[in-house]
């Protein structure tokens, strides 16, 4: 067997869970969808002394579409977010990163929690948070509830601010105003492989003025970062072609992005900057089109 | 430390029970403990396809869980596909087309494929081609699974009309 051996516990509560996570140390780990942490089992990059298989827990899987925020819990599925029409209305970034994760079968048992708390640097659904300023909400036995909003969840490679006692509940995200307008731009060698530079861009228009832009990069640094000194310059300007040039160069001259088999920094530098471009480009389009 | 469980589940409609060590994989277990050998491992992280089987209906990586998650659940593989030894009408559209040069790949197209013409889903080629971009066929036989596939939706449709 590939996997190492570990002790194996199946809660079908979270008040279950967090009394197994009480007073835990870093060996003992969750499971959620398990897309990423399989093969880290299988070629034995995970030892953990107890798995927590979470994947019972009714009460950690729904989504609520309110007024003003979409709020999902932590073990929705990815394939279930894919196809809520109500979400995709609600906040479409969401249902846009979707398809660029994985493949189908992946989608069936990944969840939204999973891909957040994995944090890899390179996955769509941190820098969706990111762009959002989605809220995370996690709880423990010996603390309580928490919540934290996405700048302060992500701190490095495969890194959040989760403690080894905490379960990450839930995630709440700003439903898409009037005048918004939502983008997901990535390249990756293959279709479904992990991005080699990607943004998430939400873009608002009054007047044909931009009020606001957020801008994540994934997939360029070790979590996705907020491009701030572009979306300064978005802000009080009118969209045009010449605008997001400039701003893409912006967003990406300054970042020193990892490098590896497949892409160099530059090169890294150079796709970020098409991808911003091609996701405000869209988003501006969207935008405009709801107002 | 507990080691193994007794687990029950469907295997191709069979109802199953087994012990299993908790941690092998679902794929390891269907193969060597259920004897389910068509399905196939190639990478075991995810990324070829080979090893997808049905899981409660929907797709899955069997080398991405475990087995003792299969308890309380159906699981259908490709043997399930053709049940009485008889081909079923994807295998069989496939096999009129040419789709398979090593075979070593076709458990999971055939799998995904199922998945993908479920609740009489009629898919257009675009589509076809974005689910089948999950599994990877080293022999590069793409042009022929995808006329497979577009043989099974176009016999479904005349049989019905």
């Amino acid at each position: 067997m590939k996997p190492p051996p570990f002790e194996y516990l199946v809660p079908e509560t979270l008040e279950e869970t967090l009394e197994a996570l009480d007073g835990a140390d870093d060996d003992v780990k969750l499971l959620a969808g398990g897309q990423s942490f399989l093969p880290l089992l299988s070629l034995r990059l995970a030892r953990p002394s107890l798995l927590v298989d979470i994947n019972q827990i009714s009460e950690l899987s729904w989504l609520r579409v309110g007024e003003n925020q979409v709020e999902i819990g932590a073990m929705t599925r990815e394939s279930a977010l894919e196809h809520s029409q109500e979400l995709r209305a609600a906040a479409p970034l969401i249902a846009e990163a979707m398809p660029l994760i994985g493949h189908v079968a992946i989608r069936t048992r990944g969840t939204l929690g999973g891909s957040m708390a994995h944090a890899d640097p390179a996955a769509e659904l941190p820098a969706v948070a990111i762009a959002l300023d989605a809220t995370f909400s996690m709880r423990s036995k010996a603390r309580g509830e928490r919540t934290l909003g996405a700048q302060d969840f992500f701190q490095g490679y495969f890194t959040t601010a989760l403690e080894s006692d905490e379960v990450l509940t839930s995630i709440r995200f700003p439903r898409i105003k009037p005048g918004a307008g939502h983008a997901i731009a990535e390249v990756a060698r293959r279709h479904g492989d992990f991005a080699m530079a990607g943004t998430a861009a939400s873009v608002t228009i009054h007047d044909d003025i931009i009020t606001e832009a957020s801008l994540a990069l994934f997939s360029m640094a070790e979590f996705p970062l907020r491009a701030e000194t572009a979306e300064t310059a978005l802000v009080g300007s009118a969209p045009s072609s010449k605008l997001f040039a400039e701003v893409a160069d912006l967003a990406t001259r300054d970042l020193d992005p990892p490098e590896d088999l497949h892409a160099s920094a530059n090169y890294r530098r150079t796709i970020g900057a098409t991808c911003v471009r091609r996701s405000l480009e869209l988003a501006v389009k969207r935008a405009k089109g709801r107002a | 430390m507990t080691t193994s469980r007794d687990i029950s589940f469907h295997l191709n409609g069979v109802s199953t029970e087994r012990s299993v060590n908790v941690r092998k994989t679902l794929a390891d277990f269907l193969r060597e403990d259920c004897g389910a050998t068509g399905t196939h491992l190639g990478c075991e992280h995810g990324v070829c396809g080979a090893c997808t089987i049905l899981h409660n209906g929907e797709p899955v990586r069997s080398c991405l869980m475990l087995a003792v998650q299969a308890d309380g659940t159906e699981l259908t593989t490709i043997e399930g596909l053709s049940p009485q030894g008889e081909l079923g009408a994807i295998p069989r559209a496939m096999k009129s087309n040419y789709a398979f040069q090593c075979g070593f790949c076709t458990p999971g197209f055939l799998i995904s494929i199922a998945a993908l013409l479920q609740d009489g889903n009629r898919p257009d080629e675009r589509s076809i081609r974005e689910v089948l971009s999950g599994n990877i066929c080293r022999c590069t036989g793409y042009e022929s699974i995808v006329n497979g596939v577009i043989a099974v939706v176009a016999e479904t449709e005349a049989s019905e009309s």
